[in-house]
């Protein structure tokens, strides 16, 4: 370990706290939110931070802290369900395509690849239209967007994993495919893939967050369950000359929690990959 | 080489042909047309309006006539711009998008190149820490805060830049600033690493040893030899750029292709949502083109097939 270990591990430390934090926040907002997620104050509109409400109130006189807090749910589970339906598909995908190998494999990555190459917001507009701007259509969008990292990582650890050599003694002792696949292969490559899920997190919420923003994302500004973020943003963008805090705090939670999400990601990338210290 | 851009352009044109059905098929099942409103329109006016836009015919023939418009270069008419049609919108609007983009390329590649360059000479020093912090900030800004942050410090705070127009060169600083932070972040991160490892290699300290100038090893021999895996993040980036654009575009509210697009989507409005997909598509399968090539002129060994 080289002397700047100890600094990486604070900003290690610092930003997982924050991630575990969000989470948290966001699965207990209808217990910790000050105010209830309906609630209006007629009078008291689009006032600044005070003592009564922490970060203001919004152009309906809702209170900006409970609705960031109720915006946590929905971007932490936009962020952790895009991940994870990503993971099963794309890695389930990936392996399957590197352990057959030949024209099959050359056939499931010529099919990834045209993913991979057009831009992911286009695909992800695309596919949203079909499914609907609510949260789960939005999840099925992103998470069809988001499989390919998933694919192509799988695959090419697989086809690493192939040659070594305790995988040629399994097979010389008549170990069976699914066997060698699930007990040999897929421990050796879940460091990489741990990695990708990280990272996944934030760009589901930067995706999710932007096309709230600019107004074909989630599309429910009144829901009880949560209003996202980047919605939040959007109202407060339109009142940014006179109220910059109805805009400031929204994006705020958005840029810590990516900027979190992305130092973990490269801690635990320097952490399961030798070759980068 | 004559053959690899032979090649090359087949296979763009068979992305762009996907992508066309893909589009198509996707945007056949999307429920909801673009004709439903608040109010039921009745279904005489509904017949007659499929009619015009030939959404009576069988699937396979619309599809028929699409691709054959798209050959012609005809992406049809738009359902919410009666006065125009689809590939006029576009030739009117591309422009506006292609300087935005072609402005934050050129800034990428001027902040990106010395930042990695800096960060990487000076691997472990105050430096490189301050050079991946930019870039660790750069890439998780979201581009909408980022342009909201820069209208308020500079034009509402300070109230150098006018904004809300789009006509002349002081109206292209910010939205280049915004639409370019996250590419060259990217792009400086990755010439960091390329180059750290490319500084530790034999040739370099050959080059050293042999006494060259400092600034000719840097230059002639580890820049060089790192640009091939830059110049493969090129079509991403140019990818990023212009999905960027459309952000970019909404916030600042600049008359360009990727606003159209927004309303686009907001309106259901089918044809411009192909047609602008498809340019997208195109600008990109030209761009990897353009790599390509110069991928084969700046690598001796695939200038030697």
């Amino acid at each position: 370990m080289n002397k700047s270990a100890p600094a990486a591990n604070r900003w290690l430390v610092g930003s997982a706290s924050i991630v575990v934090g969000v989470i948290i926040f966001g699965f207990l907002a209808p217990w910790i939110a000050p105010y209830s997620i309906g609630g209006l104050e007629a009078n008291n509109l689009l006032q600044p931070p005070s003592a009564g409400h922490w970060m203001g109130t919004d152009g309906l006189g809702r209170d900006l802290l409970t609705r960031v807090l109720y915006g946590a749910r929905v971007s932490m589970t936009v962020g952790i369900g895009t991940a994870l339906i990503a993971l099963v598909l794309g890695t389930s995908y990936g392996l399957v395509a590197g352990f057959k190998g030949g024209n099959w494999d050359d056939f499931m990555m010529r099919v990834v690849d045209i993913f991979y190459g057009l831009p992911d917001m286009l695909i992800f507009i695309l596919l949203s239209l079909v499914f609907g701007r609510n949260i789960g259509g939005l999840l099925i969008a992103l998470g069809l967007v988001t499989w390919v990292r998933f694919a192509r990582i799988a695959r090419g650890q697989v086809l690493q994993a192939k040659e070594f050599l305790f995988v040629e003694s399994a097979t010389a002792l008549g170990a069976s495919r699914s066997r060698i696949l699930l007990r040999h292969i897929l421990p050796n490559i879940i460091g990489p893939i741990i990695v990708t899920l990280t990272f996944s997190i934030p760009s589901a919420i930067l995706a999710e967050s932007t096309l709230s923003f600019i107004g074909i994302g989630i599309n429910d500004p009144y829901s009880s369950w949560g209003t996202s973020w980047g919605t939040l943003a959007q109202d407060g963008y339109r009142a940014m000359r006179s109220y910059p805090h109805v805009i400031a705090f929204p994006a705020a939670a958005i840029f810590v929690t990516i900027l979190a999400f992305n130092t973990l990601g490269n801690g635990l990338r320097d952490a399961l990959d030798p070759k980068q210290r | 080489m004559v053959q690899i851009l032979l090649k090359r352009t087949v296979h763009g044109l068979i992305v762009l042909w996907i992508v066309a059905t893909f589009t198509f098929l996707l945007l056949r099942v999307a429920p909801g047309g673009p004709f439903d409103s608040e109010r039921k329109l009745p279904p005489e006016v509904l017949a007659n309006l499929e009619a015009k836009y030939h959404l009576d015919e069988p699937v396979l023939q619309q599809y028929a006539r699409y691709l054959g418009g798209i050959a012609r270069g005809d992406f049809g008419p738009s359902y919410k711009y009666l006065d125009r049609g689809v590939t006029q919108i576009i030739r009117e609007t591309l422009p506006t998008s292609a300087m935005l983009g072609g402005f934050a390329l050129i800034f990428t590649i001027l902040t990106g190149f010395p930042i990695g360059l800096l960060a990487a000479y000076y691997r472990r020093s105050i430096i490189d820490r301050w050079c991946l912090f930019i870039a660790t900030l750069g890439i998780s800004l979201p581009n909408f805060i980022l342009g909201a942050l820069l209208i308020w410090l500079v034009t509402l705070e300070l109230g150098w830049l006018q904004v809300g127009r789009w006509d002349d060169w002081q109206s292209v600083i910010l939205p280049t600033i915004t639409l370019a932070a996250a590419p060259a972040a990217y792009l400086s991160a990755l010439l960091r690493s390329t180059l750290i490892e490319t500084f530790s290699e034999d040739f370099i300290r050959t080059a050293r040893a042999k006494g060259l100038q400092e600034p000719v090893v840097v230059v002639k021999h580890a820049l060089a030899h790192s640009l091939l895996p830059v110049l493969t993040v090129m079509g991403p980036l140019a990818a990023a750029l212009l999905t960027g654009s459309f952000v970019v575009e909404y916030v600042f509210a600049i008359p360009g292709m990727g606003r159209f697009f927004i309303t686009a989507v907001t309106d259901r409005d089918y044809p411009l949502i192909m047609g602008v997909t498809l340019v997208y598509t195109a600008i990109l399968v030209g761009a990897n083109f353009i790599v390509d090539v110069f991928y084969g002129y700046v690598d001796p060994r695939v200038r030697a097939h």
